[in-house]
């Protein structure tokens, strides 16, 4: 059941992170490391090498049982049922008037065993959830989130550095699927699915392995030029990657059309799913904004909040912003007004009293080389 | 531990000002610019407006956040740094020398008075 914390918790990493001078924030109730040797080097050097992240802040919720698929499907938009056992999908989980409550991944383990994992902000409100949406099917809800790290290798060189360390056969895990086995020893869950745009793998493991896993990735990567990389530089990769970010482009007043994810949303699965009929209504009646990215092409970093104009009318608010070290411009999310959204059109952003020309472009802003 | 120098004097808001005769020397510390992160952005007064004392004159933006830039002393802006605009980062590995972001000439040096000095600041940054 979930908990109410007044203080926030450290992950099981905590004293690694202080050994390495991390700067240290709350976030989702926990104590992360915001950055390490500083948000611009620790980006580079995931987009050129690879890098390691405490994620164990993220809630990990386990379902299991003979009506797991379908406890799910009644849960959440998409169908999991479908996935075939070892695979991974992205999904959703909406109120009944189809707002987003959270964004999920779901991994199927066994035929009867998935795991869903969380946003940290969310993983108490989605355990509620779903052990109200799962009453009554012949499923137990094990919510493990704090009884589970996760460390994330991403970056090119992530299968190279991971692929001795562990009895996973990487070469044979697909993009979004998992596989049970050992990391340095220890019994973990390796997932090859990420939050950076790059290849990498997330590792699920009890909290009582993290310390060594961790250890042992910093130690081996090291001759590879792997570094430890916070919560700045995970914002900004998944931003140049087009990803959106809990209660910045996604939120109980978003549906997921409204966000471009409208493939979330399995309308053609069989049953009840709750926000089915607000979501067909939504998806029957179209989009009222539409998220789009846009390039900045005057001086000025647009930032969440700034609001966005055509001409001179307002036709919406930015969601996310930085200046993205990869392509050395500003780029940023916003909702539009749908007809406004064509990649091409020239908007212009509120930058404290000016008003600086955007561009409309398709996102992502980065994709990793082929 | 951020770097005081000793011969500067500074704001409550982490500006240091370097002053010989009537030209005053202004940027962000070394503890401001640990704060703000890797600085990727600097928008400086044009040369020739008077400003006020403490009012913001300049905007300081990192990856993550945006910070103003307030005047430790009114005056007229008679030089700003030029290198900033292609090289931010200056402001992180040299904000007390080539990190420098503008001059100002003082209209009246009794402002100074308002000033801390570094040993009050460094105090200022433990507490922070």
């Amino acid at each position: 059941m979930a908990q109410a914390h007044d203080a926030p918790l450290a992950t099981p990493l905590a004293d690694r992170h202080q050994a390495l001078g991390a700067r240290i924030v709350e976030f989702g109730g926990w104590l992360m490391p915001v950055q390490y040797s500083g948000i611009l080097e620790e980006h580079r050097a995931v987009r050129a090498r690879a890098g390691l992240f405490d994620l164990s802040h993220m809630g990990e919720l386990f379902v299991e049982g003979p009506e797991a698929a379908a406890s799910l499907g009644y849960a959440l938009t998409t169908d999991p049922a479908s996935l075939k056992v070892g695979r991974a999908q992205y999904s959703m989980i909406c109120f009944p008037d189809g707002g987003i409550l959270d964004d999920l991944i779901v991994y199927r383990l066994t035929d009867e065993r998935y795991l869903v994992v969380a946003n940290a902000s969310n993983a108490g409100a989605v355990s509620d959830a779903l052990a109200e949406r799962l009453a009554g099917f012949s499923v137990v809800l094990d919510d493990r989130s704090l009884a589970t790290a996760l460390v994330a290798i991403q970056g090119p060189r992530a299968a190279g550095v991971l692929a001795p360390l562990t009895d996973v056969a990487l070469d044979g895990l697909r993009y979004y699927s998992i596989a049970e086995g050992h990391v340095a020893g220890v019994a973990a869950l390796v997932a090859r699915t990420g939050y950076t745009g790059e290849d990498g793998f997330e590792i699920f493991v009890d909290v009582a392995g993290a310390g060594r896993i961790w250890d042992v990735l910093i130690e081996t990567g090291e001759s590879a030029g792997v570094v430890p990389v916070g919560l700045g530089a995970r914002d900004t990769l998944r931003l140049e990657a087009g990803m959106p970010l809990y209660g910045n482009e996604l939120g109980p007043d978003t549906t997921p059309f409204e966000a471009g994810l409208g493939r979330v949303v399995n309308l053609e699965k069989a049953g009840d799913f709750v926000g089915r009929a607000a979501l067909a209504k939504a998806r029957a009646d179209g989009p009222r904004r539409q998220l789009v990215g846009l390039v900045v092409r005057g001086r000025g970093i647009a930032r969440q909040g700034y609001d966005v104009f055509a001409g001179d009318r307002r036709t919406g608010v930015v969601t996310s912003g930085t200046l993205s070290p990869t392509l050395g411009e500003p780029i940023a999310m916003a909702y539009v007004t749908p007809s406004d959204a064509e990649p091409g059109t020239i908007l212009a952003v509120g930058v404290r009293d000016q008003r600086v020309p955007a561009e409309v472009v398709p996102l992502p802003f980065y994709k990793r080389p082929a | 531990m951020a770097i005081v120098p000793q011969d500067l004097r500074y704001t409550k808001e982490h500006e240091w000002i370097r002053v010989e005769r009537d030209l005053a020397t202004v940027g962000i510390t070394d503890y401001a610019a640990g704060q703000l992160g890797d600085i990727v952005f600097v928008e400086l007064p044009e040369v020739g407006r008077k400003v006020e004392q403490f009012a913001a004159v300049g905007v300081i933006e990192s990856v993550k956040a945006v910070s103003d830039l307030f005047a430790p002393v009114g005056g007229e802006v008679v030089e700003t740094n030029a290198e900033l605009a292609s090289r931010p980062e200056l402001l992180n590995s040299e904000p007390f020398g080539a990190g420098w972001m503008i001059r100002i000439r003082i209209s009246d040096s009794g402002q100074l008075s308002k000033l801390l000095g570094p040993a009050t600041y460094e105090e200022l940054t433990r507490e922070a």
